[in-house]
């Protein structure tokens, strides 16, 4: 119980594990880049919440995670989606709205489902996953089943009802969830600290009962230091964890949307401190040659325009799916 | 083996219905406040002894928190398990809106078919026993609205057991209405395994005059008045719905093209009403061989009131009933 400090065993990160972070980091960041350059151009049209600035955080988290354990996300989760393993062509296809989306275009990039890699739940509601991912770790738990669920969410999130009651819940039940809260220092337009009476999130945490760690979430290692140990706890019945992984929104809250209400000096701050390049040349600095970021950041350009390229091509859904998939048997036309 | 019973209550019928459930998949389990035996068997009893057969991880008191409830419910049914949360009233419900119409009636949709929410949602409320403003409306026509939801209520503790089973073993999510003013309603025992389909009306008196259409409580209401009224020589159909959503147009439809008349009735208010729904169904469907407009009875357009004869005052009533009917006759 308590706050736990910033893992400590954060040095012990192996060379492989941090290479594998980056891997999903580079996918991350080039399709978030690619959404907006697609925007710019006008060859797509929709509400994009960028990720810029909090790949490193869901890279390392889901990274920690074995293929079949469970993921909750919001509408700001195409790297959480990614990180999980969606494969990017029924990701963007989606995005697009097309027949061979994950959802058959139905959800769209705010209800993103896949169940295949553990994607279970997108939700466009603040604050509402929280709950839902207490009811995938119950599920877990009466069956057995030693699947851990993970739970993203904003620092927004935590000023919703819903937060409250699912940390509750999930400590008195000593649920298999880990609260991952990607404070990213604004919600929507409002700075943290304008929004939030706790000066630091983690601070709620003793009040559930519920173990909780702050980490730089721009951290690979630190990150990974305490998604592992958060994973290892609820896999081993000790219950759930907050983790505040401090980040930051290096873009607006949705594309095109104005930031002037950023401060500059910590926009600069931000860029300084920018996770990507960060985690890149400690891979360099470990002696990984930069042969190999390369030939996975090209490998990862190729994925995304093959991606890019199915979802431009892939048909409409046909309109008979209004009727399909709203009650398990189909509404008569 | 126990003596079988004469009669069972609603509250009895309700717990065959989760006994049976549970002793027939492992996937269902029950969740609400106070549920479990150590908390008293749920505040209307409905649970009572299942927690004692089943286990309290089966039949699991909650925190006093309904979005956690049913969040937690979804969570659980996208996997596959089949919850039963009671949510001890209905109007309770409007602090968990938010999981219920933006998450458990949507995942399917949302999700191209890729998960579902098997989950029944149990709630109590009416008029009649006192419990003032926030405990005791009918709040049925704002989730037959959703798509995606399914919407039950029982009139009897035969059908409360067998819609129940069915809307347990139902891959959508169902909120099943119980009558507080009914759980210790006696009627005839069901058969073990006994189910009704669910999105299925019953004409439950026949009649060739007028039809009236309701369900849950006035069905026992609208009953009398017809048997009073079949004593002046008026023959009234009357029609159980049981499922309010999906709606069962064909029994109503068949029903009223034979009688050429119809009269809702429910207990909810009137305005903005299942009643309107059904009205304008069969209007649409009908209208010209309609003898009279259809008419609606339903409760007064106010909070529910406190003050006995208030509340008695604010409820629909037999005499509203009947001069509905009559009406229709010309």
């Amino acid at each position: 119980m308590g706050l736990a400090k910033a893992a400590s065993d954060a040095a012990d990160v192996d060379t492989d594990t941090l290479l594998e972070i980056y891997r999903r980091t580079a996918l991350i960041n080039r399709t978030d880049e690619k959404f907006r350059a697609l925007l710019m151009s006008g060859t797509l049209r929709l509400v994009y919440y960028p990720v810029r600035g909090q790949e490193v955080v869901s890279a390392a988290m889901m990274t920690a995670l074995r293929p079949d354990d469970y993921l909750v996300t919001t509408y700001r989760g195409v790297h959480d989606q990614l990180a999980k393993g969606i494969p990017p062509k029924i990701l963007w296809a989606e995005f697009t709205g097309k027949a061979t989306g994950a959802c058959k275009g139905k959800g769209g990039p705010m209800h993103i489902t896949h169940p295949e890699t553990g994607v279970m739940v997108t939700t466009g509601i603040v604050g509402s996953g929280l709950p839902i991912a207490n009811g995938l770790g119950l599920s877990s738990l009466l069956k057995g089943d030693g699947r851990v669920t993970v739970v993203c969410f904003g620092d927004g999130s935590t000023n919703i009802g819903a937060f409250h009651e699912a940390m509750n819940m999930a400590s008195i039940w000593k649920l298999p969830v880990v609260f991952l809260c990607q404070n990213n220092r604004y919600g929507e337009h409002t700075a943290f600290a304008d929004s939030t009476s706790a000066g630091r999130i983690v601070d709620r945490a003793p009040g559930y009962g519920m173990n909780a760690v702050r980490v730089d979430g721009n951290d690979a290692s630190e990150m990974y230091a305490a998604a592992k140990a958060a994973v290892d706890r609820a896999r081993a019945g000790g219950g759930p964890t907050l983790i505040e992984a401090m980040t930051y929104r290096m873009l607006g809250h949705v594309f095109g949307s104005n930031a002037s209400y950023v401060p500059k000096a910590l926009q600069e701050e931000a860029v300084r401190e920018d996770p990507v390049p960060r985690l890149r040349q400690k891979l360099l600095d470990l002696q990984v040659p930069e042969a190999t970021l390369a030939g996975i950041e090209q490998a990862i350009d190729g994925v995304i325009a093959e991606a890019v390229e199915f979802a431009l091509s892939s048909p409409y859904p046909d309109i008979g799916e209004i009727r399909k998939d709203v009650l398990g048997q189909e509404i008569a036309a | 083996m126990n003596a079988p019973l004469k009669t069972i209550s609603f509250s009895q019928g309700i717990n065959m219905a989760l006994d049976e459930a549970m002793a027939a998949d492992p996937n269902v389990f029950v969740l609400g406040e106070d549920v479990a035996d150590e908390q008293g068997g749920g505040v209307f009893k409905a649970t009572l002894g299942l927690s004692a057969k089943y286990g309290a991880s089966r039949v699991r008191s909650t925190p006093i928190s309904e979005q956690a409830i049913i969040g937690a419910a979804v969570g659980a049914a996208i996997t596959g398990m089949r919850p039963v949360a009671e949510i001890m009233f209905m109007n309770f419900l409007t602090v968990c809106m938010d999981q219920i119409v933006n998450h458990a009636a949507k995942l399917r949709f949302m999700s191209g078919g890729l998960t579902s929410v098997p989950l029944t949602i149990r709630c109590g409320t009416g008029a009649g026993v006192g419990f003032g403003g926030q405990h005791s409306d009918m709040l049925e026509a704002w989730f037959a609205h959703v798509p995606g939801m399914k919407v039950v209520t029982a009139s009897n503790p035969a059908d409360a057991k067998g819609l129940l089973l069915s809307a347990i073993e139902d891959d959508d999510p169902t909120l099943f209405i119980e009558n507080v003013a009914m759980y210790a309603a006696q009627g005839a025992p069901p058969e073990a395994g006994y189910k009704v389909p669910l999105g299925k009306a019953k004409v439950v008196r026949e009649g060739s005059d007028v039809t009236v259409i309701t369900y849950g409580r006035p069905v026992l209401e609208v009953a009398a008045v017809a048997e009073t009224l079949a004593g002046e020589g008026v023959s009234v159909e009357v029609i159980d719905l049981r499922t309010i959503a999906p709606f069962d147009a064909e029994t109503v439809l068949n029903s009223v093209a034979k009688t050429n008349r119809a009269v809702v009735v429910h207990e909810a208010v009137k305005a903005f009403g299942v009643g309107a729904e059904v009205s304008s169904r069969i209007h649409e469907e009908l209208f010209s061989q309609l003898k009279a407009p259809v008419g609606r009875v339903g409760s007064k357009y106010s909070p529910v009131p406190f003050s006995p004869p208030l509340e008695q005052a604010w409820l629909y009533s037999r005499d509203e009933i009947a001069a509905a009917i009559r009406k229709t006759l010309g």
